[in-house]
């Protein structure tokens, strides 16, 4: 797989305060990369650097095989971005935005209109084409936002947390949008502060903190960092005090743990053999099964442990509201 | 390379030119401010109007350019949107190139309009090359001032305020109300680093067409386009990167 995105000891300082912090990766062609951080953790500073907008203090970086010190001019060509504040024109309609867009692009006049009607189409605003972009509700200003990043078939697209400030169903159908890039074969970018998002969208995810990469892996092995053992967990119709002990000595090398008075978890071991000892204890007791789970670690979990950082700490936004993840 | 940032500054001039326009800023300070001063002027004292007239059309470029920039730029630095235009394939000198385009159009549609009604009413025989030539020199070199000083800072009001300090004092010093040559003599060396008293020079020697033209003059704008384009440019880049 052809790097993208590639990134060496990349490091951005502002006065006494170091934004990024040596951070090295790289993104594959046809990638969704995810780079998953509280707010403060150099997210917005990296896709600025990577877009030309900021230079970095040390490091170096190339996207689409360009230099951004000294080619990113060119690699501009290629790239779209969709910024944190769905920037357009307020003055001018949704097909403009969108005409304008391509214009400064170099998209060919003859495919301006096509293409633009096409991504309001897309993104389900071809009803309000000829609407100023004023009086957009907020989802479909970043529907917007995200279809003028589009407009010249770029092969590598920045999004700096999308969802941002949605509505349930907004998120939602955007998330279904992103996901739907991935099989255009764009490679894409984004920061995104809830874990859940990341967790949905991306192929891999860098866990950044305070400017530096904690880690980097798919979301499954990012989990698997938390847990290596099976944990089925058992709910009882009542509760259970009495059968433990029957059940440590069937299950020799079984970590018991209840949570509630008719539910326990068991750590280790192989399901199957677990659920057979416990059937056979239950109908020895008279007890019967409510529900039997096979536990997987969230990527919350996962998170936690490898940042030491309290979910709480993911879940205060810019504007001081709440995550909205559906 | 190049033809990326010609389409930038085009596009960006002509979405400028749709977009900003008819804001209320640059039609107050670009349009109704320069003509309630010729108006004022004209009915305190009607005879002898037609000396001032070289130093309004002056006053009129100053003002409306450097209010459009105000607009074209502040507007978007406030809302974040001047950073869109420096994701396309443009470079940092394309997009405020197409800025600075914007404003100088403005400018030049609201001189056309106070030179073409001015002249008329008085029966000037202006010299149309040389009077065209220095309205260009000069749209574009206080289109350039203006963004130099609207890229410093981020409100339309912050720049608008901060644009009167130059504005103000050219008007007095640099022969739009009064010569230059009857000023005391320090503050006709002064008047001569200003860019108004050239381009009020210019244009006087423009409208009247026994006097020659005016190369020094020219020569003097273009030397503050290049100045204010390449601090502007500076100023710009400074901001982001």
């Amino acid at each position: 797989m052809a790097a993208v995105i590639e990134v060496s000891n990349l490091t951005k300082d502002y006065g006494d305060t170091r934004a990024v912090d040596h951070i090295s990766f790289e993104v594959g062609e046809g990638e969704v990369f995810g780079f998953l951080g509280p707010n403060g953790a150099g997210k917005t500073t990296t896709i600025r650097i990577l877009t030309g907008l900021s230079r970095p203090t040390e490091g170096h970086a190339r996207v689409l095989g360009y230099d951004i010190a000294s080619e990113i001019v060119t690699a501009k060509r290629h790239i779209g971005v969709v910024p944190e504040l769905s920037n357009l024109y307020d003055e001018l309609s949704a097909m403009d935005n969108l005409l304008f867009m391509a214009g400064l692009y170099g998209v060919p006049r003859r495919e301006r209109k096509v293409r633009a009607l096409e991504l309001l189409r897309t993104f389900g605003l071809y009803e309000r084409r000829d609407s100023q972009f004023r009086t957009f509700s907020r989802g479909m200003k970043r529907a917007l936002t995200i279809a003028a990043a589009l407009i010249h078939n770029p092969r590598l697209l920045f999004l700096d947390e999308p969802t941002l400030g949605l509505d349930v169903v907004a998120a939602r159908s955007l998330r279904a949008l992103i996901g739907n890039l991935r099989h255009q074969g764009v490679t894409v970018f984004l920061t995104t502060h809830y874990l859940e998002e990341a967790d949905m969208l991306c192929d891999r995810i860098a866990i950044v903190v305070k400017g530096r990469i904690v880690n980097t892996g798919t979301p499954q092995a990012l989990k698997a960092i938390v847990q290596s053992e099976p944990v089925t967990e058992v709910t009882f119709e009542r509760a259970i005090g009495g059968m433990i002990e029957s059940l440590s000595r069937s299950l020799p090398g079984i970590r018991i743990v209840t949570v509630s008075d008719g539910t326990a978890r068991f750590y280790g071991g192989i399901t199957a053999d677990i659920l057979d000892a416990i059937l056979h204890i239950a109908r020895d007791n008279n007890v019967r099964i409510d529900s039997v789970n096979s536990l997987k670690p969230s990527l919350e979990d996962a998170f936690i442990k490898i940042t030491g950082l309290a979910p709480t700490a993911m879940a205060v936004e810019k504007g001081g509201g709440k995550q909205n993840v559906a | 390379m190049w033809r990326d940032n010609l389409r930038g500054v085009y596009y960006i001039a002509l979405k400028d030119i749709r977009t900003y326009y008819l804001k209320p800023p640059a039609i107050s300070w670009g349009l109704v401010f320069p003509v309630v001063w010729i108006l004022a002027f004209y009915l305190r004292n009607p005879t002898g109007f037609e000396e001032l007239i070289p130093g309004l059309i002056a006053m009129t470029i100053l003002f409306s350019t450097t209010a459009a920039e105000a607009v074209v730029i502040n507007f978007e630095l406030r809302i974040g949107s001047l950073e869109r235009l420096l994701l396309a394939p443009v470079s940092f000198s394309g997009v405020l190139l197409g800025k600075i385009l914007g404003g100088a159009i403005f400018g030049f549609i609201m001189t056309t309009a106070v030179t073409v009604v001015s002249t008329s009413v008085f029966g000037l025989h202006p010299h149309i090359g040389s009077l065209v030539l220095f309205v260009i020199l000069s749209v574009f070199t206080f289109s350039s001032l203006g963004a130099m000083i609207s890229v410093s800072v981020k409100e339309v009001f912050e720049a608008q305020t901060l644009l009167n300090l130059p504005r103000f004092i050219m008007v007095f010093v640099s022969g739009v109300i009064y010569p230059v040559t009857a000023m005391p003599t320090g503050l006709q060396y002064f008047a001569r680093v200003l860019p108004l008293t050239y381009a009020v020079s210019g244009i006087r020697q423009s409208l009247e067409s026994n006097l020659s033209p005016a190369p020094l003059d020219a020569l003097a704008l273009v030397g503050f386009l290049a100045l204010f384009m390449a601090l502007a440019i500076r100023l710009f880049r400074r901001r982001f990167v």
